[in-house]
């Protein structure tokens, strides 16, 4: 099953990964070579069979909701790479 | 130069204890050897000698309060995932090369309270994708039995350290296969534990429902005693096992008589070398000389169906996990676009490299929409299929035996360009990591001068039971405290 360039840019955009051209030949090749190995699964008989999210029996797990020691301000913003009187400073969201 | 970097961590408690020794001379013959043998190894990308040498004047005064336990003192590689307070943590990545972290793992408090000593930071393929420390961003560590192979990976800069003598005792991550693959590859033995087993807080995060540290040493008795001081329950990991884990300390020494393997046919390929199928058929004809019940007859049908598996489910959690390194918070920044869309895009493109990017693109892919129910949810279907097949074969047997890796280490650059075949290196380790089952390689002797490994599989939280066989197994190969002649 072989992948088009146009889906590995789709996903690449999708992921926010900018891709050079010779970018998109190489994965669009090696994407589809480890792609075309997962098609052995469709011939696995599942009928019936729930889905495992992770290997315990353990949902839901809650912890005490307690007031605790976090982060202080400027330990939190100790590795930002721009910050502005205690904030992190981004790019526009909205133009 | 001292000669004590050849100590494991048990010979070193003993003899810091009765006080034939200091920590500072230990950490100090540590810190010689790394000098000496770091520049053809490469097993660290970030060493921290003072940090040690503070560590271990701390250790010697914990001897002489007489408030030791057996890991104080004993100089430690940690890899670079495990987040360590104040010491740079890169994950192996270039978006992460400047980052300090402001506060501790789980792991490595334990480790501080315990008063190990930390040599440094170990080196890894980025973000624990791979299989042989190339896809380090700081450039490959060589296996140190021959310095033209790799170590193994994900775990290769601790698996090599160890070997090496560059420290007594390393820890590791497993997620495919990344403790035991490089342990096996390197002559040493690596633990991966039940999944839930240790805390996963201050663990930089790949695949979620896989993700486990544990250890790498030279001999059995120092994994358990590492595993002892990592394991245990942590509420700041809602995955962690809140059963306390036993004292490990019994299983150790204690024969093995009518212990019953199962070894499962279908772990016997076309791609394992010759030399490897040789000493893993000697391994189980001394698992038999020891009184095991061994059954070559046991059969679990979907082993080959693991690695698609977890090639979908592994990079669909990393590309969720991934997605927080974008530029913004910390790590590595681009702002030259006018956007912040192209400042996030050129941030992801510059700071990751190109098995990270392929691997968050498939799981990107298999979680996208059209794509989902084919690859995604057939993939955690089977997951359910594999864990019934272990679950049924451990109503019979009491461990699984099988090789760790269907070879020994390969050339540097003989499958960097071709992912598919590395992702061949982790086909025996794979199944135990999707089941979350705990596993152990030992070293079981050498092909063509180089070290192949024994895979023991355990059911659910029965670490002390693979450490029982691997514990007799070891007392009668004599393969332990293997370190290479570099």
């Amino acid at each position: 099953m072989a992948l088009t360039s146009e889906e590995v840019l789709h996903i690449a955009r999708l992921a926010r990964i900018a891709l050079t051209e010779d970018d998109v030949q190489r994965f669009t090749a090696q994407l589809t070579a480890i792609v075309d190995h997962f098609a052995a699964l469709a011939a696995v008989d599942t009928e019936g069979v729930e889905p495992t999210a992770h290997p315990l029996p353990l949902s839901n797990v809650m912890r005490a909701d307690l007031v605790s020691a976090s982060l202080s301000q400027r330990d939190a913003l100790a590795n930002a790479p721009l910050t502005e009187d205690g904030y992190v400073r981004v790019r526009a969201v909205l133009e | 130069m001292s000669d004590l970097w050849r100590l494991t961590a048990h010979e070193a408690h003993e003899k810091l204890r009765a006080k034939e020794i200091s920590s500072v001379e230990l950490t100090q013959s540590v810190l010689d050897r790394v000098a000496e043998v770091e520049p053809k190894v490469h097993a660290y990308i970030t060493t921290t000698p003072e940090l040690a040498l503070q560590q271990a004047r701390e250790a010697d005064q914990k001897y002489a309060s007489g408030t030791a336990t057996p890991l104080t003192g004993v100089p430690v590689a940690v890899k670079d995932l495990i987040v360590t307070g104040g010491t740079r943590t890169t994950a192996g990545s270039k978006i992460l090369e400047n980052f300090v972290p402001p506060y501790d793992s789980h792991v490595y408090q334990n480790l501080r309270r315990a008063g190990a000593v930390m040599v440094g930071k170990a080196n890894m393929d980025e973000f624990a994708m791979g299989s042989s420390t190339e896809h380090s961003a700081f450039g490959p560590t060589h296996n140190p039995w021959n310095t033209a192979l790799v170590p193994g990976g994900s775990s290769g800069g601790s698996a090599a350290a160890v070997a090496a003598g560059e420290c007594l005792i390393a820890l590791g991550s497993d997620t495919g296969g990344s403790i035991r693959q490089p342990a096996s590859l390197c002559g040493a033995v690596g633990l991966d534990p039940t999944y839930g087993r240790v805390s996963r807080f201050g663990i930089i995060a790949f695949g979620s429902s896989l993700d486990q540290v544990g250890p790498i040493g030279r001999d059995v008795e120092d994994v358990a005693t590492m595993l002892q001081c990592i394991a245990g329950h942590d509420e700041r990991d809602s995955t962690s096992n809140p059963e306390p884990m036993p004292d490990l300390r019994h299983y150790l020494g204690r024969d093995i008589r009518g212990m019953k393997v199962g070894v499962p046919r279908e772990y016997f390929i076309s791609g394992m070398e010759p030399g490897v199928k040789a000493r893993i058929d000697e391994a189980l004809k001394t698992l038999e000389s020891l009184g095991c019940e061994v059954d070559t007859s046991l059969s679990l049908p979907s082993t080959e169906h693991a690695l698609a598996v977890y090639y979908i489910i592994a990079p669909s959690e990393a590309s969720a996990n991934l997605a927080r390194y974008d530029g913004v918070k910390y790590g590595f920044s681009d702002r030259s676009g006018p956007t912040m869309w192209d400042n996030m895009e050129h941030t992801r493109a510059e700071g990751f490299g190109n098995e990270v990017k392929r691997r968050i693109m498939l799981g990107t892919y298999a979680l996208s929409a059209g794509y989902y129910d084919a690859f995604y949810l057939k993939a955690q279907k089977v997951r359910t299929v594999i864990n019934d097949e272990f679950n049924a074969a451990f109503a019979k047997y009491d461990v699984i035996v099988t090789p760790t890796s269907p070879t020994v280490a390969f050339p540097i650059g003989a499958k960097v360009d071709d992912p598919y075949a590395m992702y061949l290196n982790d086909v025996y380790t794979l199944p135990a990591s999707v089941a979350g089952l705990p596993s152990i390689s030992v070293p079981c002797g050498f092909s063509e001068g180089l070290p192949v490994g024994l895979q023991i599989i355990g059911k659910f939280f029965d670490e002390g039971r693979i450490l029982q066989v691997a514990s007799a197994y070891e007392a009668a190969s004599g393969q332990r405290n293997l370190l290479a002649g570099l």
